[in-house]
């Protein structure tokens, strides 16, 4: 069971390197961001996995939990603060840019 | 009364993250707990109280099964459109905007929560009761609102009886 | 029967996980690729730690029926948690004037 488990965490970690893919070639932050929580959510489970092969897996829960809850912190705090970037991208749309395309009337 | 509660609440999840019964651990835990508890009683249990809210509980217990056979339908749906060749192919997406009739807050979390979390949909915003959903595929915008607020009314008893 | 169950929910929790993946790389904008991001996590995330946790009452002991109450909490705050940081993400995202793909500017480009 444990090669099983081996297994596995290397096949997590593939995964995580496919993921890094749009980390680094994301066209805007707002990608990247999105590339990072993946991988957040791959790692809480492989932490889980790692403590499973070594047998520690008392131990290895709780830093699991420590990083579901990080991770989320993170994201959520790292997408309120792109919120008010008005330049992420070249090209508007959305609410923010509705007095950009000659809308008027209010 | 909401303390104690509070208090018994934060306690019992003292005890599931220690582990330990020994007096040490156990005076620690009751020490961080009331502090705990005493700071943050106010951002639990602000809305007043009142009856009927063991039932709406035992509503949206029901609820979840339905949302769990949705969820693996979602996530199917994805898995699907991502392993076949030809993705611009299969998708049409757009951003549609409707207005709900629910309103309360918790049951606007519950819809928005239970349409991202829904095939081929997601909710982009949410102002008063404009909902901002990104459809993947025009057959799922179609779908919208639908079904789910009849049954997310339901659990929160919005449209009378 | 145990692990045979333990098996079956990791390798299909291992499945979803590469559908999102691949679909993360290949969906041609951002609110599309958040489709994936969003769904596919929270239900592969869920199967995978579901297996663990009752991989983990192989040995039944106290410690371990801990374990296992632990890994549940992971799942029910990840269950919470998922869709609000999906909708925090989309939301910036949309705020900050991220144009959305569709099949007719693609044609008109064409």
């Amino acid at each position: 069971m444990t090669t099983y488990f081996i297994y596995a965490g290397v096949g997590l970690c593939f995964l995580m390197f496919l993921a890094l893919y749009r980390v680094i070639l994301g066209p805007t932050a707002i990608d990247r961001l999105m590339g990072v929580n993946v991988i957040g959510t791959k790692t809480t489970v492989l932490l889980i996995v790692i403590g499973l092969i070594y047998g520690r897996v008392e131990m290895f829960v709780d830093i699991a939990i420590a990083y579901a809850l990080l991770n989320f912190i993170a994201t959520v705090g790292a997408a309120r603060y792109f919120q008010h970037r008005k330049n992420l991208c070249s090209v508007g749309f959305g609410l923010r840019h509705k007095e950009d395309k000659g809308d008027t009337t209010e | 009364m909401h303390f104690i509660y509070m208090f018994l609440i934060m306690f019992g999840f003292w005890i599931v993250l220690s582990g330990k019964f020994d007096a040490f651990h156990i005076t620690l835990g009751v020490i961080s707990c009331l502090i705990v508890s005493f700071l943050s009683l106010d951002l639990f249990f602000h809305e007043t109280k009142k009856k009927g809210r063991i039932a709406e509980v035992v509503r949206f217990l029901s609820y979840i099964p339905w949302l769990v056979k949705e969820i693996v339908l979602a996530t199917i749906h994805v898995a699907f459109i991502a392993l076949r060749p030809n993705v611009k192919d299969n998708i049409d997406p757009k951003v549609i905007m409707f207005k709900t009739r629910l309103k309360k807050d918790l049951s606007k979390v519950t819809f928005a929560n239970s349409i991202t979390l829904t095939p081929g949909t997601i909710t982009i915003k949410v102002s008063d009761d404009e909902f901002y959903v990104h459809a993947l595929t025009k057959k799922t915008a179609e779908g919208l609102p639908g079904e789910m607020e009849e049954r997310v009314g339901k659990v929160f008893k919005e449209f009378g009886e | 029967m145990i692990i045979a169950l333990t098996v079956l929910l990791t390798v299909t929790g291992f499945f979803f996980f590469f559908a999102t993946t691949i679909g993360l790389i290949r969906f041609p904008d951002f609110y599309s690729r958040m489709h994936a991001a969003g769904k596919g996590d929270t239900l592969s995330s869920l199967l995978m730690l579901l297996g663990l946790a009752i991989y983990s009452l192989h040995h039944f002991s106290f410690g371990n029926f801990l374990v296992s109450l632990k890994i549940i909490f992971i799942m029910v705050f990840i269950f919470l948690a998922s869709p609000t940081a999906t909708h925090a993400i989309i939301d910036a995202g949309f705020e900050s004037g991220v144009k959305p793909w569709t099949k007719e500017e693609e044609r008109a480009e064409e």
